[in-house]
């Protein structure tokens, strides 16, 4: 392919938001039109990499390189394969619904929410497209700002404390990170390319070393327990748009980071931390499920739930074989497409009534039925319900976890019946139930509002009953991935009993943080 | 292998009419909005007896229709089997919705939600379809759930009421604790032959034998583990004890819901499923005896609590929880054909006895209470007539279905080399008398005697119309005479049943004497005759009795009137306890004080994070990056001088 499709995408929603800068602020229209067809050509744009892409190659594809800074070896290499693919579409797809639910919720400097919500687009596409390690550390700081600034100035209440917390909690990861890149670039031969970098073979010790580093940012991102008490914060404070991406795309980036990092740069760290891994993530799936039984706040609640869910997304990939690995990577999307439309629809609701208290609402489905069956659907897929996305990604989770560790796939499956408990009950407390005085006569969703919706609400049937249009792109790529982490090493079978596993895992990581 | 078009559109149908009636029911409005629905079911029964008339000639069939997930070694496909047995629950499932449908028509006449009842029942009737047709496990598990979903959304149709729209996230949270055994054991099968489909898995199923699993540092013998996984999600589905508490509770749907899903279809499912991997079963003795048990004790233990309850819906529903268990020691004592005749044979009886009283509760203006009923055979003749045949099919009484079916499992469980098999019979006998007692109290309360209800309601008093009384009338003609195609040789017949499903479920490897066959179906017989007589003598020539007998024992009346307490358990044991962890220890503690205090206290200790903050506000963030670019410059320098 001869036409930077890559750096089209990169940069056409910065240019877009560049050209928002002069237009007059009190014409909301044009802000608005302008965001949205940016939004829009840049999904069109983004199409022709679906159709385009070979899914027999493990290689990068829509490859560019170009030297940068050459002092340092630091190059404009960009490139894309079969995992990095899906999350490009998809947040293309999520930008335009970010500006569609925004189109009369944010009242004050519209403008400049939707430069910061198009420089972020741009940004987020930039991190999956990276092979460069520096290129890849400035697009991941650079999303850094304008969703501080999205949660910060166009949040609720307690917006400062939040978008600090979100701030201060990924700069330290990030830092950590950045410590670990510059002892790559000095021991791996003074390169940043990403590819280079895998191919080499670092000693354990050093590969312990950058897997944890690494993993202070993207445990961060992720967020894995114990990390995670930012995230209901900024998901509860952030503006509905602000939610949606955090959902559908930043927090993915956490894992994302762990497939192209942290597993092909430190394999055998990998194989050896995978018990840790899979111990945080199934800690993660209950702590985060029971403790959304607790929540009195809409928005929390789905936060809380991400904890949950994102520890299926680490469990799969930390089972080291293809149904985790893919079933994983294939919940990464689902989660995006599944808890992004559920913040896109709480608010709506919210810019209706302003409360996000659950004891709030009651009765909804009589008053807004339409948004009642589109709330449903999201809520069954959630909970992993066959014939939705969730459950495709949920059950290949499972099985792969099972044939890891036949005790983490127990573990890991009562995270259903939580997750059943903590949904359903929502729904009722939301839609069922008597009528609730300050709902009543609120008006059902309008037309850009169903618009908003239904892609969600296709992509989670269309996957949830096709799934291999998704799985075949990934075939390929973690195939390659998997067999790079576990060649090896003689297997990930373990014949220790279980409790002695997690001893010795455990044992493994104290040296390591003390270091 | 070639598959016939009508096969998968024995479920699609129903599934395009339920698409079409959730997007334009509601123009459609209530003259209109039931035709999709009912042509579509009803173009479903037709194909399902072209079905069974393709597996009466021979055929058989397993056929692929497209891949559904596929990642690395692990693939399953959608697909359909049909046999025997699926050939059984076809025409089961789609003649009692197709009845169903029609009365609905009648019953939910006049209710807002009119279309969305109507699009709900086709996606259940889709779902049970899938459920019986598919041919792996995997199709198995959607049709399973999805048939939960469609329960969930009918049980709580009334979503305002509070008690429906619990009863409704009850059924769907209990079944979840069924599924995750049943999910484990899909996967552990996947595991154990690399496949989901049923062929394969069941042709290499007796390698399991004598192998363990080992997990959580315990063994497990292979065969019973797999087997007693998928019979978790048996118990939930068909509620037996210990998951029983959803069911009675599904009462809060409309009553055309309870005989098509709480009665006839949906609750038979976990018959089905161990019917179905029979294979996997029949290679644990251990884990047919748990059916075993599971079944007589859940058997005695509904049948008890409905003695004593006076909602005329709980009462049956009580009586299905203890017809299901009927078809476990059928089951378990490796009678699964028996077990089937009898899910088949209580299909009709049992939505007949709903859906009478759906009648019942129509004509009494939404009353359900017994003890307001009385009288009404004068009011509703033609109820009255289908009821009593229901009533004394159930009871077993010689020539009605319910004889046929539940004489077999009996016989059964009696000659069955399985441990258990004795004292299921035993249990089964005694119930068998109980059941007879309890359906004909209700039946007397309701019918018999005189009106205890209010003016107002008495003045209301009317048959039901025809949309209504004709379901009933092809229902009480399966309630007679559905159990006439396995009439047993020592009766003359020539035992049908069994021999049409032997092919899948094989035949009980027991022999039973004449003379033994003859004395226990005369013990049942007599069981079931007692049980009526004695309703009889107390409710009908002497109605102070029962009063008495409640005022004699109240402690044990109040145990079965509250249903053992069973609820009340889960709540302090379950639901008090898991809630009260996430709010007093992860959210106070874990979260808010130690990992919050953790996090929010590193700044403090190393600098005043209140003052970060206030800087960070002031807009002076270059304080704060200069602070941490310094460290890192401080870290960095300790990690490459080394």
């Amino acid at each position: 392919m001869d036409i930077p499709i890559l750096s089209i995408l990169i940069f056409l929603p910065v240019v877009g938001a560049l050209a928002l800068l002069p237009v007059d602020r009190e014409r909301p229209g044009i802000i608005k039109w302008t965001a949205l067809s940016v939004a829009t050509i840049e999904l069109f744009a983004s199409i022709p990499l679906w159709f385009h892409f070979d899914k027999t190659t493990a290689s990068m594809q829509f490859v560019e390189k170009a030297s940068w800074i050459p002092a340092w070896n630091i190059e404009y290499h960009l490139g894309i394969d079969g995992i990095s693919i899906l999350f490009i579409l998809l947040s293309a797809l999520v930008t335009i619904l970010c500006i569609l639910v925004s189109w009369n919720a944010i009242e004050k400097k519209r403008k400049e929410f939707f430069i910061s919500l198009l420089l972020i687009e741009g940004a987020m596409i930039g991190v999956f497209c990276s092979l460069d390690l520096f290129l890849f550390y400035i697009f991941w700081e650079a999303m850094l700002i304008p969703m501080f600034l999205i949660i910060g100035v166009w949040g609720g209440p307690k917006r400062i404390y939040a978008a600090v917390k979100f701030f201060l909690y990924t700069l330290v990861g990030s830092l950590l990170m950045l410590v670990g890149i510059i002892i790559l670039y000095q021991t791996g031969g003074h390169t940043f390319d990403i590819l280079a970098l895998s191919m080499q073979e670092f000693p354990f010790r050093l590969q312990m070393l950058l897997f944890w580093a690494f993993f202070a940012a993207f445990a961060v991102k992720v967020p894995m327990w114990p990390v995670h008490t930012w995230l209901p914060d900024a998901h509860t404070e952030a503006p509905a748009a602000g939610s949606v991406i955090l959902a559908a795309i930043l927090i993915k980036m956490g894992a994302y980071g762990f497939l192209r990092f942290s597993l092909p740069i430190c394999p055998d760290a990998s194989v050896a931390m995978m018990v840790p891994m899979i111990v945080l993530s199934i800690i993660a799936i209950v702590y985060g499920g029971i403790i959304c039984l607790g929540q009195t706040d809409l928005k929390r609640l789905i936060a809380y739930s991400s904890v949950s869910h994102m520890g299926f997304v680490t469990l799969g990939i930390f089972s080291l074989n293809t149904q985790g690995m893919e079933g994983g990577i294939l919940q990464m999307i689902n989660h995006g497409i599944v808890t992004g439309a559920l913040f896109l629809a709480v608010g709506m609701v919210y810019e209706r009534t302003h409360t996000r208290r659950i004891e709030d609402y009651g009765g909804l489905a009589s008053h807004m039925p339409i948004f009642a069956a589109f709330f449903m659907v999201f809520t069954l897929a959630a909970v992993g319900l066959p014939g939705t996305n969730g459950f495709v990604g949920e059950f290949l989770i499972l099985l792969g976890s099972f044939v890891a560790r036949s005790w983490a796939g127990v573990i890991a499956a009562t995270g259903v019946i939580i997750g059943a408990a903590y949904m359903l009950w929502l729904y009722q407390r939301i839609f069922f139930n008597p009528a609730n005085s300050k709902i009543i006569g609120l008006p059902d969703l309008d037309d850009r509002e169903i618009v908003t919706l239904l892609p969600m609400l296709i992509l989670i049937l269309v996957v949830g009953i096709f799934p291999t249009l998704l799985l075949d792109y990934l075939h390929v790529s973690v195939a390659h991935l998997l067999a790079h982490v576990t060649g090896n090493t003689a297997g990930t079978g373990s014949n220790v009993g279980y409790l002695a596993e997690i001893a010795g895992g455990m044992k493994q990581i104290l040296p390591h943080i003390h270091h | 292998m070639n598959m016939p078009l009508y096969l998968p559109l024995i479920p699609f149908l129903p599934l395009a009419s339920f698409v079409f009636t959730i997007l334009f029911g509601n123009r459609l409005g209530e003259k209109r909005a039931h035709f999709v629905p009912i042509a579509t079911v009803l173009a479903s029964l037709a194909l399902s007896i072209v079905a069974l008339g393709d597996v009466l000639n021979g055929t058989r069939i397993n056929a692929d229709l497209y891949t559904w997930i596929q990642s690395g070694s692990f693939t399953v496909s959608v697909g359909f089997l049909l046999d025997q047995l699926t050939v059984v629950m076809l025409i089961v499932v789609t003649s009692i919705s197709s009845l169903v449908h029609i009365y609905s028509v009648g019953y939910m006449h006049g209710d807002p939600g009119y279309p969305r009842f109507f699009a709900y029942l086709s996606l259940f009737t889709f779902s049970m379809l899938m459920l019986v047709t598919g041919n792996n496990f995997l199709q198995l598990y959607f049709g399973w759930e999805a048939v939960g979903l469609s329960s969930y959304l009918l049980i709580g149709f009334w979503y305002e009421k509070v008690s429906a729209a619990n009863a409704g996230k009850k059924a769907f949270i209990v079944n979840r604790f069924g599924d995750f055994g049943f999910g484990l054991g899909v996967i552990l099968i996947f595991l154990l032959f690399g496949t989901l489909h049923y062929d394969p898995v069941f042709a290499q199923a007796s390698a399991m034998t004598g192998r363990t699993f080992d997990i959580f540092g315990m063994s497990f013998d292979l065969p019973t583990l797999v087997a007693l996984l998928l019979f978790c999600g048996a118990v939930g589905k068909s509620a037996q004890i210990p998951l029983h508490v959803w069911l009675p509770d599904a009462m809060e749907g409309p009553t055309p819901v309870s005989a098509l899903i709480h009665a006839a279809t949906m609750v038979t499912a976990g018959v089905f499923l161990v019917a179905r991997c029979n294979p996997i079963f029949a290679l644990s003795e251990t884990a047919l005896n748990v059916v075993t048990v599971t079944g007589a004790v859940t058997c005695l233990f509904a049948a008890t609590i409905a003695l004593v309850q006076v909602d005329i819906k709980r009462v049956v529903a009580y009586s299905t929880v203890s017809q299901l268990a009927y078809m476990f020691i059928g089951c378990g004592v490796g009678a699964y054909s028996a077990g089937i005749f009898h899910l088949y044979t209580h299909a009709y009886f049992k939505a007949l006895l709903f859906l009478g009283c759906g009648s019942v509760i129509h004509a009494m203006s939404n009353e359900q209470d017994v003890r307001s009923m009385g009288g009404l055979r004068k009011y509703l003749p033609i109820t009255y007539i289908t009821m009593l045949l229901a009533s004394l099919s159930i009871s077993g009484v010689p020539g009605f279905a319910g004889f046929f079916s539940k004489d077999e499992i009996l016989a059964m469980a009696y000659a069955s080399h399985v441990g258990a098999g004795k004292f299921a019979w035993a249990v089964g006998t005694l119930v068998a008398f109980m059941t007879a007692f309890y359906s004909f109290r209700l039946f007397f309360l309701t019918f018999h005697g005189k009106f205890r209800g209010t003016e107002a309601q008495k003045r209301h008093l009317h048959e039901s119309p025809y949309v209504m009384t004709i379901p009933l009338m092809f229902l009480a003609f399966g309630a007679v005479a559905s159990g006439w195609v396995g009439i047993p040789a020592i009766l003359g017949g020539g035992a049908h049943w069994t021999h049409f499903l032997e092919p899948v479920l094989g035949h009980p490897a027991v022999h039973l004497d004449h003379k033994t066959e003859w004395i226990l179906m005369a013990t049942s017989v007599a069981a079931g005759g007692l049980g009526i007589l004695l309703a009889i003598v107390m409710y009908l020539l002497n109605p102070s009795i029962p009063v008495k007998i409640g005022a004699a024992f109240p402690a044990a009346y109040r145990w079965l009137f509250n249903k053992y307490y069973v609820d009340e358990l889960y709540d302090a044991t379950i639901i008090k306890p898991t809630i009260g962890l996430a709010k007093s220890v992860l959210m106070k503690i874990t979260d808010g004080a130690i990992i919050e205090g953790i996090v929010n206290g590193i700044p403090r200790l190393v600098g005043s994070f209140s003052g970060v903050l206030r800087r960070i506000q002031d807009g002076n963030v270059q304080h704060y990056l200069a602070a941490m670019a310094g460290s890192v410059v401080l870290i960095l320098f300790w990690f490459l001088k080394g």
